[in-house]
């Protein structure tokens, strides 16, 4: 497509520049180090979800083995961790939901939806969500 | 020396060529071409284009209007029967570009709007909001790749025109990442570089309009037609020269002078009215514009600021709606290069140098006097926009033309593909030792390519401004004469091959030295005012004498050799331009 | 300002060395003036070999785009005095090879650009004669924004993915696909979904979002990369549960 460039002529044409991208690159700006750290997060996702599947796993093995689980949870460091974990769920959440508004165009009557008014039926459906799941756990 | 062929060469990306090219890939789809441009395509000045472009479409206006109108503005210098074809073909070519995705704005039930514009009967003016030049190039170029015949050579500058008995048979073009010339043949070459405005130091051009296609041409023989028109727009922001567009006026903009009175009512350019009024007022032509600027200022009523005489362009009434749907990119400019808000405030404006009516010899389909050679856009002078082109008639010239000059170099280089004689292959060495000798020898000079480009811009401002006189013009020759010749005395800083941006703006001001040198001869030999060439010792338009377009042939010893060629004349003789008056 | 501003330029003369240098500058800069001005001062008075490109001045043509203090800019729209107190680092853009200088080679964007077939794609076109195809305000609002893109490649700049894994489409080709599939009159969504769908296509981009941040015309190249991963996820679902509906 374009036109010729002859890399082996070094007389008229010497190599371009290409830079090393430095490992933590990511640490040179704001946004890039939020980024890598928005993605980390998802750590706290997959970890969540192992010890769901630890949870089912206990319980598919019976009552003995589901009570060991249950008292491990109870574990005073394991709980530490678990409100961090919580924490950083709650932020992935967030930061998830926030990309909302840029991927779903709506519209009503002809005009495009806010971003904000978008964003917070995501946050309404999340409540409503999390409010179900309570109630059933709280009911049961 | 690497050789490039191909059967149609076009220089320069931007409208003119891009349309060019796809019209030869339209007609002749087996040819091979190759466009040869100094900067990527979508960088071509077009870019910067604002307004519109002009085709009738209401049921209410006609071709003839649209054809008197232009005529009148030109002020009888435009070819009658190249006008005649340019008013039919361009509703065409604009729903083509429609159809290949150009986002024209529209009405509200989805056909295309037109607003009015300068020196326009009636409305006919097709707009992208006013980003019409952009909008109008990045469809081209976006269009242009669909066609696998093309091959771009971005950034490769071109330094000559190859002849050879008689005949354009290619050029000679430095790819400016390496740094190496090729030599290029084909069957036809479309001339499609663009106008010179960096001839002047205030104009509303990018850094590239350095009159190289004029140049080139001028070089390799083909005269160059109608130089001295150089247009002044009326509205440039101070100090950058950046483009303030004359829709801004169409949608109802005031001028004001120190008192905030409308000045233009004083210049029988009609009555102030709060609406605007076609043909009237702030809807003139441009040149009658910009002459009415200097005679304020010679009357002490414009405004003086750091960065000279400024007027007041007021689109305040407008209302921050139809600012914003209609003319965005002005408030963007004014907030980011003026640091106000047209919404609230006054934006300072002044003429500044836009356009060249001028350039390489053209008939109505693009052809130059040398076979071989065609050319289309502002580089060329076909003339259909006279001694004052009207706003938007510009953007539409590179649709018309760019098609014609296309098909015509199609039809041209299937008689016969280029190849590379010896004598070709000669030249073309020629050229690339002088390129050589020019990175080697500069060592030792004693003058600087921004020095001399200043001293000529100065020149040209002082001499061929918007208003000229016998001795003004001779001092502007006699300095550019100096220059020429101190010019093989420059040094260059920069000697490497890799990107030599130095070697590019050296072989750009010996361009823009030659475009100097034929609008100062023409203008000086054009003893009469028309349209904008206005003499202060020739103040009346002289049909008799006058009714020609001026020709300068380069010749040996640097006085062009100035000829005159007869206007074509079909339907309108030379009448009176009536503005302001209620035009039935 | 009264005191001159100190500029430090990255320099690359590949002929006489293997990696960039820097050069230092003082400025006597005025106070209107944008960055561009003051490279332009030190070509014209100083050292003419300084090598940058440059047009129309006015944030149109794209041309001009630098890191100035690590951010993407248009030098021609940055004033000197936002970038102040302090020294003001000029380089290249990031992600592109560095060809001179200020000059970074922006091939791989053009030729990924064609790819993603830029154009009006329809079956059948209606002819010249029958006029414009209509497409009112409300469609044509659909996909302007998108149509803005000056090609500056600062999004490419604040990418690091785009830095990081060379086959990526970028922000701006994918915008310019959006830009067509949006149109009212284009027909090829189907057609450009095949390339966009690609690992090199949408799914490389992880929403960093700092494109849309730098984009000085607003496009928001993010936006419609996320749009379009919600649109080529529901096409797929499609195609799964619905194989049969054609296009």
């Amino acid at each position: 497509m374009g036109g010729p460039v002859n890399p082996g002529d070094t007389r008229h044409h010497p190599r371009w520049y290409r830079r090393r991208i430095p490992i933590f690159w990511w640490l040179g700006k704001v946004s890039y180090t939020r980024f890598i750290i928005r993605e980390l997060t998802s750590l706290a996702v997959g970890y969540a979800a192992l010890v769901l599947v630890l949870q089912v796993w206990c319980l598919a093995r019976g009552p003995e083995s589901y009570d060991r689980f249950v008292s491990w949870l109870q574990l005073r460091p394991v709980v530490a961790l678990h409100i961090v974990v919580l924490g950083v769920l709650v932020y992935h959440s967030a930061t998830w939901l926030s990309l909302a508004p840029k991927a779903l165009v709506l519209r009503l009557a002809g005009r495009r939806l806010p971003g904000a008014v978008v964003l917070s039926m995501h946050y309404a459906g999340w409540l409503v969500a999390s409010a179900a799941v309570l109630w059933l756990l709280l009911a049961g | 020396m690497e050789t490039i062929s191909h059967d149609i060469l076009v220089v320069g990306g931007g409208g003119a060529g891009l349309r060019a090219a796809i019209a030869v890939s339209e007609t002749s789809p087996d040819l091979s071409i190759g466009i040869v441009s100094k900067v990527y395509p979508m960088r071509s000045h077009t870019v910067a284009a604002e307004g519109g472009a002009a085709a009738v479409v209401k049921p209410e206006d006609s071709l003839e209007a649209h054809a008197y109108d232009t005529i009148s503005g030109g002020d009888w210098l435009c070819d009658q029967d190249a006008v005649e074809a340019f008013v039919t073909e361009a509703p065409e070519e604009m729903i083509r570009l429609e159809h290949w995705g150009c986002p024209w704005s529209r009405q509200p039930d989805g056909h295309i709007a037109v607003r009015p514009f300068g020196g326009m009967k009636l409305e006919r003016t097709w707009h992208a909001a006013d980003k019409t030049g952009f909008h109008l190039l990045h469809t081209l170029y976006q269009t242009s790749l669909k066609y696998g015949s093309v091959t771009y050579y971005d950034e490769w500058f071109v330094t000559r025109l190859l002849v050879d008995e008689g005949r354009c048979r290619g050029l000679v073009a430095i790819e400016m990442a390496s740094g190496r010339p090729y030599a290029m043949v084909a069957g036809a070459v479309i001339m499609c570089a663009g106008g010179a405005g960096r001839v002047y130091p205030f104009t509303t051009n990018a850094n590239i309009k350095t009159g190289d296609g004029m140049a080139l041409a001028y070089r390799a023989g083909g005269p160059l037609k109608d130089m001295e028109f150089v247009q002044f727009h009326p509205t440039g922001l101070p100090f950058t020269g950046i483009l303030i567009t004359e829709a801004a006026r169409a949608e109802g903009g005031w001028l004001l002078n120190k008192e905030g009175y409308r000045y233009l009512q004083d210049y029988d350019l009609g009555v102030p009215n709060p609406e605007p009024v076609k043909l009237s007022m702030e809807l003139g032509p441009r040149d009658r514009l910009s002459q009415a600027f200097v005679k304020e200022m010679e009357k002490g009523r414009t405004i003086e600021t750091p960065h000279g005489h400024v007027v007041h362009l007021d689109i305040r009434h407008l209302g921050a709606k139809v600012i914003d749907t209609e003319l965005p990119f002005v408030r963007e400019l004014c907030l980011k290069y003026e640091n106000l808000d047209p919404v609230k405030e006054l934006i300072p404006v002044r003429p500044v140098v836009h356009y060249m009516m001028g350039g390489v010899h053209t008939d109505m389909h693009g052809s130059t006097p040398l076979p071989g050679l065609y050319a289309a856009g502002e580089v060329a002078c076909v003339n259909i926009n006279g001694a004052n082109r009207l706003g938007s008639n510009s953007l539409t010239e590179l649709l018309v033309f760019g098609a014609r000059a296309g098909r015509a170099a199609a039809e041209f280089a299937a008689g016969g593909a280029g190849s590379a004689n010896g004598a070709v292959l000669a030249q073309a060495l020629d050229e690339e030792r002088r390129l050589q000798a020019t990175l080697v020898d500069s060592e030792g000079g004693r003058e600087r390519v921004s020095g001399l480009r200043n001293e000529m811009q100065a020149a040209m401002d002082e001499g061929a401004g918007i208003y000229r006189s016998a001795e003004g013009l001779e001092s502007a020759i006699s300095t550019i004469r100096e220059l020429q010749e101190r010019y093989g005395d420059v040094a260059l800083d920069d000697r490497s091959r890799t990107f030599n941006t130095e070697l590019v703006a050296s072989l750009e001001l010996a361009n823009l030295l030659d475009v100097a040198e034929a609008v100062l001869h023409s203008a000086l030999n054009r003893t009469e005012s028309r349209g904008a060439h206005q003499r202060t010792d020739h103040p009346d338009r002289d049909d008799e004498r006058l009714l020609s377009h001026s020709l300068a042939f380069r010749t040996e010893d640097g006085v062009p050799r100035i000829e005159y060629d007869p206007v074509t004349i079909t339907r309108w003789p030379p009448g009176k331009r009536v503005y302001g008056k209620q035009v039935s | 300002m009264t005191e001159p501003v100190t500029f430090e330029i990255q320099r690359y003369r590949p002929e006489v060395e293997d990696e960039p240098t820097w050069e230092s500058f003082e400025v006597p800069c005025r106070p209107e003036w944008m960055i561009l001005d003051a490279l332009n001062h030190i070509k014209d008075h100083v050292d003419g070999s300084l090598s940058y490109r440059w047009a129309c001045r006015m944030g149109v043509c794209g041309s001009c785009g630098m890191l100035v203090n690590g951010e993407p800019v248009l030098t021609c729209a940055t004033y000197v005095t936002s970038v102040l107190p302090g020294t003001v680092r000029v380089e290249p853009l990031r992600g592109f090879p560095v060809i001179r200088d200020l000059v970074g080679d922006i091939t791989d964007f053009v030729r990924k650009l064609e790819r993603v077939k830029p154009w009006i794609v329809r079956e059948s076109e209606k002819p010249l004669e029958e006029g414009e195809y209509l497409q009112t305000p409300e469609d044509l609002g659909e996909y302007k924004q998108y149509s803005m893109c000056i090609n500056c490649m600062l999004c490419y700049s604040a990418c690091p993915i785009y830095e990081l894994e060379p086959d990526f489409l970028g922000p701006a080709v994918i915008a310019l696909a959006q830009r067509y599939n949006l149109d009212s009159r284009d027909e090829g969504s189907q057609e450009r979904m095949d390339i966009l769908s690609r690992q090199e296509g949408i799914w490389s981009c992880t929403f960093v979002g700092e494109c849309s941040t730098v984009c000085p015309k607003n496009v928001d190249p993010a936006g419609a990369i996320q749009r379009y991963k919600v649109t080529a996820t529901v096409d797929w679902f499609k195609s799964l549960l619905m194989p049969w509906a054609g296009r």
